[in-house]
C-alpha cells in the first residue's frame, strides 16, 4: 500500500533541534573553530590548518595519557562489571532488606564527584586518614602521594566504590524482570547454579549490561574530578589522564588551539569506542540465518 | 517411576492460616497410580497449579506429605525428584539452539553425548522440530517455543512423572490436536505417569484415563470421563463438564419423588429427606421435550450447533437446557420429562445416593 509521507511532522522536532543547536552544536563548532586557528591574544586569529591535530598525534605526552586512560577504563570495566553482577545476584529479592540494600547501594551515586575525591583524599592520608593510617600502623608501606602504584590503587578503589553500585542496580533491575517460570524450568531440568547463570540470567541481562558497559566506559574514559582532587595527576604524571591534561592545557597554559584539537579527538575516540562496544554486543549472538 | 501419594496434604500461602478460606488447597488424600494418564480439571484459580507445583517440588506444602512410592520426598528439592514439568507459557533457553535446549535436561544428568544425540533426534521428530534443530531458539514463534518446552519435558525417559500445566494454551488448534495425540502415544509407549492440568474439558476427556476435578482447593471427584459425565459427585462437576452443563433445580425430595415448582418428578431410587439445600440435577442429554410430559417449559430460544439443537428454556424460574434430536419439531406448549435413572439428587452441592426403589 502506498502512503504519502507527511513531512509536516518535522516541524514538531524543530524546538528540540533548536535547543540541541544552542546547547551542543554551536559550542562544539566553536571548539572546531579554535582547533584550526592560532592566536597570540587580542582576539586575533590566524589560520593554522591541521597543524594542531598533527602536533597532538605526534605528542608523546598525549600518547602516554591516552594509554593511561585505556588502562584505567579496562581495569574499571574488568572489576566493576563482574563485581556488579555478583552483588546484584546476592542482593535480597524482596522484603525490608531489599529496600535497605537498594538505598545503601544508591548512596555513593548521590555524592558529588569532588566530594568523593575529597573523601578518598582524606581517607587515604597516612597522617590522619582512616585507611592510610590504619595501613601504616599495620606496617604496609602505602602512600598515594609518592608511590604511583598506590596512587592507581587508590583511584581504582575510589571509582569501584563510587560506581559499582550503578552496575549492580542495573543488573538487579534486569534480574528482577526475569519471570519465575525460567527458574522453575531450570529446577525441573536439574540445572546447576552455574548453568542457571550462564543460560538464563546472563542472556537476560545482556540489555542492561550493554548499557552498564557503555556508561562505565564513557564515564571512566572521561574521568576528571576525582583523580584531580585526590592526586592532582601525580605523583609525576602517573595519574594524569587525558582530561586532566586537557584542562591544564586549555585553562592553565591557555593553549586554545591544541586543546581544541585535542578535545575533538578525545571526543571522537569515545564515540568510536562506544560505537564498537555497542555494535559488538548487539551482534554478539544475533539470530544466525537458518541453514 | 513410582506411585505418587499425597497424604493429608494442604497448602496455604499465608504464614498462619486459620480459616478454611486461607488455604489454596484444602486437606486431601490422593494417590496417582504409577503409569496413569490423569487430567486435572478445574476452573482458573482452583488450586490446580499449586497442586502440580507441590508434586514437582517447586512449592513446599505447608501441611502433609508427598510420597513417591514409599519414599517421603516432601523436603526434597525439585532436582532430586527427577520429574518433568511443562509450563503454560513457553520457557526456552534463548541463547541455545533447539538441539541444546532439548539436550539440556539430559546433559544435566550427565548422559553420554551419543545417547543424548539419539534421544534428542527422537524427541525432535515427535514434536515436529527435526528440521530446525540447528537454529537458535530465540527467533522462534510462541508455539514452536512451546513445542520445545514440551520436548524438554518428554526427553528424559526415566522420570517419575510428567506434569503438564495447561501446555497447549498458546498452540493453534490444529497443532493442539496433533500434540495431544502425540502425548497419548508417548504415554502408551513409555507408560510414564502423566498429570495434565487444564480447564478445557475436551482436552481433559480426550487425554486422560482418569479425570480429577478440582473446585475451590478441593478434589471433588476422580473418575473416568464417563463417570464424570453420568454421575457427577458434586454440582460443580455437573456444571463444569458437559456442554451445556447439568441442569440443577431446587427441589423437595421425598422417597422417589422430587417436587420442582409444584410439579412432581419421578426418581429411580428412594431418598431419605436430605439435609441442607436440596437440588435435583439432570443433564440436557436426558431431558425429553414433547407436547406431553411432567414439567411445563417456557422456551427462550433454540440454538442450532450443528450436530444437534439446544433448547434454552425456563422451568419454575430456573434455566433449563435440553438437547433436541436433529429434525424434531419443538411443540407449541412443550413439556419436559427427566429420565429417572439419570436424575440425581444433591444436598448442599454433594450427591446423595438413594436406596433401592
Amino acid at each position: 500500500m502506498d502512503r504519502t509521507p507527511n513531512n509536516r511532522a518535522w516541524f514538531l522536532v524543530l524546538p528540540m533541534l533548536a535547543l540541541v543547536l544552542f546547547s551542543a552544536v554551536i559550542p562544539l563548532m566553536t571548539v572546531v573553530n579554535y582547533s584550526v586557528q592560532d592566536t597570540f591574544g587580542d582576539n586575533e586569529f590566524f589560520w593554522a590548518g591541521l597543524a594542531w591535530f598533527e602536533e597532538t598525534i605526534a605528542s608523546e605526552r598525549m600518547r602516554e595519557a591516552l594509554w593511561r586512560n585505556v588502562l584505567f577504563s579496562a581495569i574499571i570495566l574488568a572489576i566493576q562489571i563482574p563485581l556488579g553482577i555478583f552483588v546484584a545476584l546476592n542482593m535480597p529479592k524482596r522484603g525490608f532488606w531489599a529496600s535497605f540494600c537498594l538505598v545503601l547501594m544508591a548512596l555513593p551515586l548521590l555524592i558529588p564527584f569532588n566530594v568523593v575525591g575529597t573523601i578518598w583524599q582524606i581517607f587515604g592520608r597516612v597522617d590522619i586518614g582512616l585507611l592510610g593510617h590504619a595501613l601504616d600502623v599495620l606496617g604496609v608501606d602505602y602512600n598515594y602521594v609518592s608511590d604511583p602504584l598506590d596512587a592507581w590503587i587508590t583511584i581504582v578503589a575510589m571509582d569501584v566504590w563510587h560506581w559499582t553500585s550503578l552496575v549492580a542496580l542495573l543488573c538487579y533491575a534486569g534480574l528482577q524482570s526475569i519471570p519465575q517460570a525460567y527458574y522453575q524450568a531450570a529446577r525441573i531440568d536439574q540445572a546447576g547454579r552455574w548453568a542457571v547463570f550462564r543460560h538464563i540470567e546472563l542472556p537476560k541481562l545482556k540489555g542492561v549490561l550493554l548499557i552498564a558497559v557503555l556508561l562505565r566506559f564513557m564515564d571512566s574514559f572521561m574521568i576528571y574530578t576525582e583523580p584531580f582532587v585526590v592526586t592532582g595527576g601525580g605523583p609525576g604524571n602517573a595519574t594524569t589522564f587525558l582530561s586532566i591534561d586537557l584542562v591544564k592545557m586549555a585553562t592553565g597554559q591557555f593553549d586554545l588551539g591544541p586543546a581544541a584539537a585535542f578535545s575533538l579527538m578525545y571526543f571522537l575516540v569515545i564515540l568510536l569506542v562506544s560505537w564498537v562496544f555497542y555494535t559488538v554486543m548487539t551482534n554478539l549472538d544475533r539470530e544466525e540465518e537458518p541453514r | 517411576m513410582a506411585r505418587i501419594t499425597l497424604s493429608r496434604l494442604a497448602h496455604s500461602y499465608h504464614a498462619d492460616p486459620k480459616a478454611d478460606a486461607d488455604f489454596a488447597l484444602k486437606e486431601m488424600d490422593h494417590t496417582w497410580e504409577d503409569g496413569g494418564a490423569y487430567a486435572l480439571l478445574g476452573a482458573s484459580g482452583c488450586g490446580k497449579t499449586t497442586l502440580l507445583n507441590i508434586i514437582s517440588g517447586l512449592v513446599r506444602p505447608s501441611h502433609g506429605r508427598v510420597l513417591f512410592g514409599e519414599a517421603d520426598v516432601t523436603d526434597q528439592p525439585t532436582a532430586a525428584r527427577n520429574i518433568a514439568q511443562v509450563f503454560q507459557f513457553p520457557v526456552v533457553y534463548d541463547t541455545m539452539t533447539v538441539r541444546d535446549n532439548l539436550a539440556f535436561p539430559l546433559r544435566n544428568r550427565g548422559m553420554g553425548a551419543a545417547q543424548v544425540r539419539a534421544r534428542v533426534d527422537q524427541v525432535a521428530a515427535m514434536i515436529g522440530m527435526a528440521d530446525r534443530l540447528g537454529r537458535k531458539a530465540r527467533g522462534l514463534t510462541a508455539d514452536a517455543k512451546q513445542k520445545i518446552s514440551l520436548g524438554r519435558g518428554m526427553v528424559r525417559e526415566d522420570v517419575n512423572a510428567i506434569l503438564f500445566d495447561e501446555p497447549l494454551t498458546v498452540i493453534d488448534p490444529q497443532m493442539k490436536w496433533a500434540l495431544r495425540t502425540q502425548l497419548k502415544a508417548l504415554h502408551r509407549e513409555f507408560g510414564h505417569t502423566m498429570i495434565y492440568v487444564t480447564h478445557d474439558q475436551t482436552e481433559a476427556l480426550t487425554f486422560a484415563d482418569r479425570v480429577v476435578v478440582m473446585h475451590d482447593g478441593r478434589v471433588v471427584q476422580t473418575g473416568t470421563p464417563q463417570d464424570l459425565f453420568e454421575t457427577p459427585a458434586h454440582t460443580f462437576v455437573g456444571y463444569f463438564i458437559g456442554s451445556p452443563g447439568m441442569n440443577l433445580f431446587d427441589a423437595a425430595v421425598q422417597g422417589n419423588r422430587a417436587v420442582v415448582g409444584g410439579h412432581a418428578v419421578t426418581l429411580d431410587a428412594h431418598y431419605a429427606p436430605p439435609r441442607g439445600r436440596t437440588q435435583i440435577g439432570v443433564r440436557p442429554e436426558y431431558v425429553a421435550v414433547a407436547a406431553t410430559g411432567d414439567l411445563p417449559l417456557t422456551v427462550t430460544r433454540v440454538e442450532d450447533v450443528g450436530r444437534h439443537r439446544i433448547l434454552r428454556a425456563a422451568l419454575a424460574g430456573a434455566p433449563l437446557n435440553a438437547i433436541l434430536p436433529e429434525g424434531a419439531p419443538v411443540p407449541a406448549e412443550p413439556r419436559a420429562t427427566f429420565r429417572p435413572d439419570r436424575t440425581l439428587v444433591y444436598s448442599d452441592d454433594w450427591r446423595v445416593e438413594g436406596g433401592a426403589a
